[in-house]
């Protein structure tokens, strides 16, 4: 267990027993306890070095070998996995072209994964502010009923969408035997279908950062902001947005990154046409047995996810800067 | 809900609190979150096969479940590799959260703090492909295919969520019932046992539920990872989707679903006693 930096000790310039001077003997104390610490987080190092760092490292080797015939790979350096992650050889005379069809996929993560961050905003900051605005005895149940979704098995939660939005799921049930339409919508297997899912799974990862920022919020701002005769609409724009900023910011990126690799709801609402990003990879381990590939792609989205994440620091580090 | 607790601005007729609209787009949110899930539990009671047409109530589909060996095979690995996994993770967060906390900045601090974050930082479906990469590599060479690789797996991605909850415990916690018991001659020991473990034993609850929770939910990984016949309750529900759909797996979606609102309330309710 850690212990406590030696105290600064009253024995200020007094010989310490066994001849070392006192700056030595602290020295010595704070490596002890330096060690101490590394040993403490060593098996939770371990256990992740191993089993989430380390992979990663194998995977970049193999993105630069050759695919094997029946999936694996032989090892013969090639670069064609990354060279296919954006092109592809026309079969007949070997010229590069642009990969049509993983272009599509990347755009298709892309715009769904805004769609659905902006989706969540639209609901979940409405949300986020209705809970946090509650009264102290209430707050805890409201926020409860948010929570509790968001700790609610994903799969069960995809599941429960597909049921509503099949063929003959709720909704199209709802509609026919209101006569709005005579025969069943296809809302599955659509973009829609993905994007829907999405936002109701992901939403509580909305809710619970703008909560947060509007459990902060200093309500006598908006008072004075109301007492110099700010509008309802000007005093939201200009003095609560400005200071739920952070919470918002937070809650985009908490969905836009998941959305970007999300497998399980392109899975099971997509289908075998509308792929997503982490579909597109699962493919090249199996029917499209290019494991190279597929490590490429994986580090594409690796890099993409990275991306916006330094921007997402950057963005709060100026926030910061300015909050002074 | 009544806006009318409010405190009213005192020129204008309304709250500050309360945004025109927001009320409504809120409670409509709040109710669509949980109508799917509402609608799965109902027709779980179907009598039916169908998930469309109600037939009256039954608990045919449990008993069906019950009886299904695959089903309850994968719900015996389920809980086997989530309380494996989540009791070392917790073991070892416990111990990474005991020497990162509560201290100076010493030389690789955020180094290990960097480290025991990795896992939240890549997307899930990196991770699974990674592993299955390395895995199938010692799966050739060892011949050897256990729960090991899927335990190993599930261990490093719910160490991050069982550290979060005992770091959060260890800072609100100071030095000075340890000093106390220090002067008091109690052994290092003595004070870890009788003084430290105890404060932080809901953070460690805490962190086990969650890593438990997190481990019993995964598809992803463990759908890369598991070796033939190592289904879990979660990819056995995938794998099912593929084919015709029945109210079976709505009655294990329920029962998954009462089992983690237990979980979820005890996890409020451990983490309301903190404040």
């Amino acid at each position: 267990m850690p212990e406590t930096p030696a105290p600064a000790s009253a024995t200020a310039d007094a010989p310490v027993p066994g001849g070392l001077i006192r700056g030595e003997l602290e020295r010595e104390l704070e490596q002890t306890d330096n060690r101490t610490r590394w040993l403490l987080s060593l098996p939770a190092i371990l256990i992740i070095l191993f089993f989430a760092a380390a992979p990663l490292l194998v995977m970049v080797v193999y993105s630069f070998l050759t695919p094997g015939d029946y999936g694996n790979v032989k090892w013969i350096f090639s670069t064609e996995g990354w060279v296919n992650v954006i092109l592809q050889r026309d079969i007949f005379d070997d010229t590069l072209i642009w990969a049509d069809a993983h272009l599509s996929i990347f755009w298709r993560s892309v715009k769904l994964s805004i769609v659905t961050t902006l989706l969540t905003l639209i609901f979940g900051v409405p949300t986020a502010w209705f809970v946090a605005t509650r009264p102290k005895g209430k707050r805890e149940f409201w926020l409860f009923l948010v929570t509790v979704p968001f700790w609610t098995n994903l799969l069960v939660r995809t599941i429960a969408i597909q049921e509503l939005i099949r063929a003959e799921g709720v909704i199209n049930n709802l509609l026919m035997a209101l006569h709005i339409v005579d025969q069943p919508i296809q809302m599955m297997f659509t973009d829609f279908a993905i994007g829907f899912g999405m936002t109701y799974v992901y939403l509580p990862l909305m809710v619970l950062p703008v909560y947060a920022a509007v459990d902060k919020l200093d309500f006598r701002l908006v008072e004075a902001a109301h007492d110099l005769y700010a509008g309802r609409w000007t005093a939201f724009r200009r003095v609560i947005l400005p200071m739920i900023k952070p919470g918002i910011i937070a809650g985009s990126i908490l969905v836009f990154i998941p959305c970007l690799g999300a497998y399980v709801t392109p899975r099971v609402l997509g289908g075998g046409k509308n792929l997503m990003f982490g579909n597109l990879i699962e493919l090249q381990f199996g029917a499209g047995r290019n494991w190279p590939l597929g490590a490429a792609l994986s580090f594409t989205l690796m890099a993409i996810v990275m991306v916006a994440l330094i921007y997402y620091v950057r963005l709060t580090s100026r926030e910061e800067k300015t909050d002074v | 809900m009544s806006d009318t607790a409010l405190p009213r601005h005192s020129s204008r007729g309304y709250s500050v609190r309360s945004l025109p609209g927001f009320a409504v787009i809120a409670l409509f949110t709040i109710f669509a979150l949980y109508a799917p899930i509402l609608i799965l539990v109902a027709y779980s009671f179907n009598a039916g096969n169908s998930l469309a047409i109600w037939e009256g109530f039954s608990l045919k589909w449990y008993a069906q479940a019950a009886q299904n060996s695959a089903v309850i095979d994968a719900a015996i690995r389920s809980l086997y590799l989530a309380l494996s996994a989540a009791g070392v993770a917790t073991v070892a967060a416990t111990m990474a959260a005991l020497a990162t906390t509560r201290t100076r900045r010493f030389p690789g601090k955020t180094m290990i703090y960097a480290l025991i974050n990795q896992p939240l930082m890549v997307p899930e479906i990196v991770t699974a492909v990674a592993l299955l990469i390395v895995f199938a590599w010692i799966k050739v060479a060892t011949g050897y295919t256990s729960m090991i690789y899927l335990i190993a797996a599930h261990t490093a991605f719910c160490v991050p969520f069982a550290y979060l909850p005992i770091r959060a415990r260890l800072e609100t916690m100071d030095y000075t019932l340890e000093t106390a018991a220090r002067d008091l001659y109690a052994t290092p020991m003595q004070v870890f046992m009788r003084v430290t473990l105890p404060q932080m034993w809901p953070g460690i609850i805490a962190g086990m539920m969650l890593a438990f929770v997190i481990s019993m939910d995964d598809v992803v990984i463990t759908e890369f990872v598991k070796s033939a016949g190592q289904e879990t309750i979660p990819t056995y529900m995938l794998g099912q989707l593929r084919r015709v759909v029945t109210p079976e797996v709505n009655a294990i979606s329920t029962v998954i679903l009462a089992a983690g609102a237990i979980l979820v309330s005890l996890f409020f309710w451990l983490s309301r006693e903190r404040r």
